[in-house]
């Protein structure tokens, strides 16, 4: 049962196939045998999620009806979880017990929802691999020598290897899309200001969106239908009507018209991604929908204008841990200059620091110009990209990495880690919805497919995703590693 | 060498709302330390930014009501830097596109000329938290309740050449944002405080010379002390053949004198940026017409009206609208007593004086404004002299009774009886023969004598008029 | 634009962080290798292009003006490392 996806579930617990408790006890046992191996909880809520579970059933026996009433799922340790350790993947919030929920996890907890756990990162969201958390690398369910993908890949691992039904993720430049391409399952960015980022911890405030990692385009609308929506607690969160997402998702693609950026499929791009994206695109032309090439002129300076906004809005996000009034303060400081600097120095790691500095210098007297303002003009052609593709086609196709996972270790070099995301950060940029499917594969490991609908084009995004399901069966293959597939 | 002092003024104004500038925690003055302060407050991971609408209300209500411009579109920024009591490391703040732009400010000088001060912005951000050095051995203690309080801060043009006209554009501001409602102003409490940027040149050039900016001026004597013992300090540097370092210096009350703060930041880089957090604030028209509408009468219209309607002088005129409380305090007793002149004579000397020495405010005042109509009515009806009016003003301070009651059990009531006035009259002349044929013989300087006399017979209570006139017409 | 050993040391001091003497050589060179990076921006003229700040065409919420935090004190400054009083502790502040 662990291994259906949420929409599966949903039924089976309606029908009283299966109670909340049974389920989650399974996905615990699971968790509790394998998470060891792949390191993707950093906290395990067992006796809560027990209880969550136990009032679940109690709430369906007493005529509750809610469509993801009971389901496990697990959290992103981003965002803020009342009475639960938040961390971040970092040391400086190791023993950060967080007195508030974030918004993603009340609306969670009010659709009746069990959490299991809190999944690993990368230290502050800011990695491609997994490899920055301070409570070590996450491993990839495919191939446990290989890396399952950054930031989110804790939940990615989670999903992929059945250790929960469903997980959230936050996703800066790709932090949801890529360890989802990496890990065989489904990742969804929403549009920016769709999910509120109240609670979820920042790295980059402009660029930040939560959104979800599941088994299916379905399952993903139905997480969704519980997060989209207004928050007056977030500036940022958008106010529109509330939309139904599973409502369209069956909806006929006769007519679709398909970008395929010729930026996407250039220098750089393995050539078994590159055939796994092609064969792709022909379901969609076999669906009624008509691909042609499109051009994003500016993508290639995507990267580069991300490494400054990025990392200039986390050095200000960042500065709040002070070990002043919550986190980790250093032994004994001499003075308060002491304190600051070994409180930051011992409390973030390498590349956490690294991108403080870099934002730093970036904003600082006589560079602002050069490096921030810079980066918001390049922000607007990359947008305008979009925005001028958007008026010929109707969504943009491609593949969400160049390469299928990597090994553990093989990314040492912080510029090759960036380039990661090459096709990914122009849509954080531009505030974009967009998704990543499984789509095929090379040497058993999972090839993802991106695809990028115009601004809160959500419902649209998760119809042509699950109409690619409907017909290809790559999002249900799983892992032969622990005990799955066996 | 003569030296011109050129001043700008940064004045930091709270706003008086229930809640903080971007959390529903309250404002209130001397709560128990970090007892207002929520997490959003407190800079915990994951909180956010909502603008309250009072605090934009109230930026704008400042900006309209001294003619500034005001930005349809302001965007707020985060200016960044450590400090205990900046909980985010950055402190929300406008740059570029503040809410208030070009204004000005008209003071009145000593000589009784004006003056236009030119305002170059106002602009919302938020306080910072209080950071106590005293209280724990080798510790600072920090209470961030006032962390997130709403400011508005005011900076004016370097058009101020003194530090008497420091003292005239503060108080005229302090005034405006009392009479808008917007701020107590209380300087000892800190929701209004100065920064004053100083420098001097010598006359007849226009380069500005090298300025120091003083913090911590916390009252408006210490405006003047401080920027008077800093343009000394200045000619003093220059005179000894040094020059001024740019620099922020702190002001040390107790010892009148200001000192260079070098501990902090050698070189500031604040690293503004647009704050993400929050999205660009448009507001159109209607909103700015809606508070335009709602403005009261201020200082300067005020101030010409009461010349105007009352007939008052321009000085009387300009002490009654100092303050809007003390405005409303005269306009009662002027209506209720009907005689506007009497009405600012007794509120600008008597009741002024009896504040002044109490150091109260007016609504301190135990005698409130019904009660000196009352007393100047019975002026006005020749119950009581206006010189006896004193004696029953002093009673009220202590006694809250009525005007009427204290007049009748004090027996103060004058004495207006023909007959009575009559016969004080017959008895002075005919005591007093010597000097009624001085008089007769023309030596009118002795009827003075006899009005004394004839006071004196009477405790003061005979009405001076019908005295005089009798006199006049029994010593002819 | 190539960046020297002491501009990284002030970096660092604006940005807290304390870099030793060792890592100073290694952090300076990635940092160097990142701004490579970002320097290809430097390639496109975007003299008519206007800054984009945020992705969202809209406009500030206001929040009415009400309290609606109660006093948390004593949770809140459970989780603070040093505290006594009420205040949150830190080492001397130098005027």
């Amino acid at each position: 049962m662990i291994d259906k996806t949420v929409a599966e579930l949903s039924v089976a617990l309606a029908a009283g196939d299966i109670s909340s408790v049974e389920l989650t006890q399974a996905y615990l046992d699971r968790i509790a045998r394998y998470n060891d191996d792949l390191n993707a909880f950093i906290t395990v809520c067992e006796e809560s999620a027990l209880d969550q579970a136990k009032a679940a059933d109690l709430a369906r026996a007493n005529g509750d009806t809610s469509p993801l009433l009971g389901i496990p799922l697990a959290h992103k340790d981003i965002f803020c979880t009342k009475g639960i350790t938040t961390t971040c993947g970092s040391r400086m919030l190791q023993n950060f017990v967080s007195p508030y929920d974030a918004t993603v996890v009340e609306r969670f907890s009010a659709a009746g929802t069990v959490m299991l756990g809190k999944t690993n990162m990368d230290e502050f969201a800011m990695g491609s691999s997994n490899e920055t958390s301070f409570f070590g690398p996450v491993r990839n369910p495919w191939d446990l020598s290989r890396v399952p993908g950054g930031s989110s890949g804790g939940s990615a691992a989670a999903v992929a290897a059945d250790l929960c039904a469903m997980a959230t993720g936050t996703d800066t430049g790709g932090s949801i899309r890529q360890p989802a391409a990496f890990c065989g399952i489904t990742g969804f960015k929403p549009s920016y200001g769709r999910v509120s980022r109240w609670g979820m911890i920042a790295f980059a405030s402009s660029l930040d969106q939560a959104g979800s990692l599941s088994k299916s385009a379905e399952d993903a609308a139905l997480m969704m239908n519980v997060m989209a929506g207004l928050d007056s607690k977030d500036s940022t969160s958008v106010d529109t009507e509330a939309v139904d997402y599973s409502a369209t998702l069956n909806d006929s693609l006769e007519g679709l018209r398909i970008g395929i950026p010729k930026q996407h499929f250039a220098e750089g791009l393995s050539a078994e991604v590159e055939s796994a994206i092609r064969t792709a695109l022909l379901e969609y032309e076999k669906l009624g929908a008509k691909v042609k090439e499109i051009s994003l002129p500016n993508n290639h300076l995507s990267v580069s204008a991300y490494y400054v906004v990025a990392p200039a809005e986390a050095s200000a996000n960042l500065s709040r841990y002070d070990g002043v009034r919550y986190g980790y303060r250093c032994e004994n400081p001499v003075d308060l200059e002491d304190m600051y600097k070994r409180t930051r120095s011992e409390g973030f790691g390498d590349e956490v620091k690294r991108r403080i500095m870099v934002g730093t210098y970036a904003l600082s007297a006589g560079f602002y110009d050069a490096y921030y303002r810079k980066a918001q003009k390049i922000r607007r052609l990359v947008k305008n990209d979009f925005t001028n593709a958007f008026k010929e086609v109707d969504v943009v196709i491609g593949p969400t990495s160049p390469h299928t996972a990597f090994e553990l270790g093989a990314n040492s070099d912080p510029v090759a880690m960036y380039l990661e995301d090459i096709y990914t950060i122009a849509v954080n940029l531009a505030g974009l919805p967009a998704i990543s499917i499984p789509a095929g594969s090379a040497n058993g490991l999972p090839i993802g497919m991106h695809i990028v609908a115009g601004d809160f084009e959500e419902a649209k995004l998760l119809n042509v995703a699950h109409q690619f399901q409907r017909q290809t069966d790559w999002h249900l293959s799983k892992p032969t590693t622990l005990g799955m597939g066996a | 060498m003569e030296w011109e002092t050129v001043i700008g003024l940064e004045v930091h104004v709270q706003l008086s709302t229930h809640s903080k500038l971007f959390s529903g925690s309250a404002t209130k003055f001397g709560a128990a330390p970090n007892t207002q302060a929520n997490i959003y407050d407190l800079a915990l991971p994951g909180t956010l930014p909502v603008l309250n609408k009072a605090a934009l209300a109230m930026a704008v209500r400042f900006g309209v009501a001294i003619g500034a411009e005001i930005s349809k579109r302001s965007v707020f920024d985060r200016k960044n830097y450590f400090y205990p009591d900046l909980p985010k490391g950055y402190q929300v703040s406008q740059l570029d596109y503040p809410i208030v732009g070009k204004g000005s400010l008209t003071v009145a000088l000593e000589d009784g000329t004006e003056k236009v001060i030119g305002i170059t912005r106002a602009h919302m951000e938020e306080d910072a938290g209080k950071s106590l050095h005293q209280e724990f051995p080798g510790m600072s203690g920090i209470d961030l309740n006032r962390a997130g309080t709403p400011l508005l801060e005011i900076v004016s043009e370097p058009d101020i050449r003194s530090a008497k006209e420091a003292v005239a554009y503060l108080k005229k501001l302090h005034a405006i944002i009392r009479y808008l409602d917007i701020s107590d102003g209380n300087m000892a409490q800190g929701s209004m405080r100065c920064d004053a940027n100083v420098s001097i040149r010598p006359v007849g050039t226009t380069e500005f010379g090298n300025r120091a900016e003083i913090k911590n001026i916390n009252s408006f004597r210490f405006v003047e002390k401080a920027i008077n013992y800093e343009i000394q300090r200045q000619q003093g540097v220059i005179e000894d053949g040094g020059r001024v370092v740019q620099e922020t210096r702190l002001y040390d009350a107790d010892k009148n004198e200001t000192r260079s703060m070098r501990s902090k930041e050698v070189a500031n880089d604040y690293r503004y940026f647009p704050e993400p957090d929050l999205l660009p604030i448009v507001i159109d028209d209607a909103f700015i017409d809606s508070i335009r509408a709602e403005l009261p009468e201020l200082p300067d219209a005020k101030k010409a009206r009461f010349c105007r309607e009352y007939g008052l002088s321009e000085y009387d005129a300009g002490v009654l609208v100092s303050t809007r409380e003390m405005a409303d305090y005269y306009e009662v007793v002027a209506k209720q007593s009907g005689d506007t002149k009497l009405a600012a004579n007794w509120v600008t000397v008597e009741l002024q004086g009896l504040l002044n020495k109490n150091n109260w405010e007016i609504n301190d005042s135990p005698i409130q404004a019904d009660r000196l109509a009352t007393l100047i009515s019975r002026i006005q009806d020749n119950t009581i002299s206006g010189k006896l009016a004193k004696t029953v003003f002093e009673t009220m301070i202590e006694d809250s009774a009525g005007v009427d009651a204290i007049i009748k059990e004090k027996g103060l009531q004058q004495v207006t009886d023909a007959g009575a006035i009559e016969k004080l009259v017959d008895e002075v002349i005919a005591n007093n023969q010597a000097q009624v044929a001085q008089y007769r013989a023309g030596k009118e300087k002795v009827f003075g004598f006899f009005v004394g006399q004839a006071m004196k017979a009477s405790k003061g209570k005979a009405n001076p008029a019908q005295l005089n006139q009798l006199l006049k017409e029994k010593l002819k | 634009m190539a960046l020297d050993k002491s501009e990284v040391e002030k970096v660092a001091h604006l940005a807290r962080l304390h870099i030793s003497d060792a890592e100073v050589e290694e952090v300076t060179n990635r940092i160097t290798d990142i701004l490579v990076l970002i320097d290809q921006m430097q390639s496109v003229d975007t003299d008519a292009v206007e800054p984009l700040a945020h992705p969202l065409d809209a406009v500030q919420r206001l929040r009415v003006d009400v309290v609606t935090e109660t006093n948390l004190r004593d949770e809140l400054q459970s989780l603070a490392p040093h505290s006594q009083d009420g205040f949150y502790l830190v080492p001397k502040v130098l005027e």
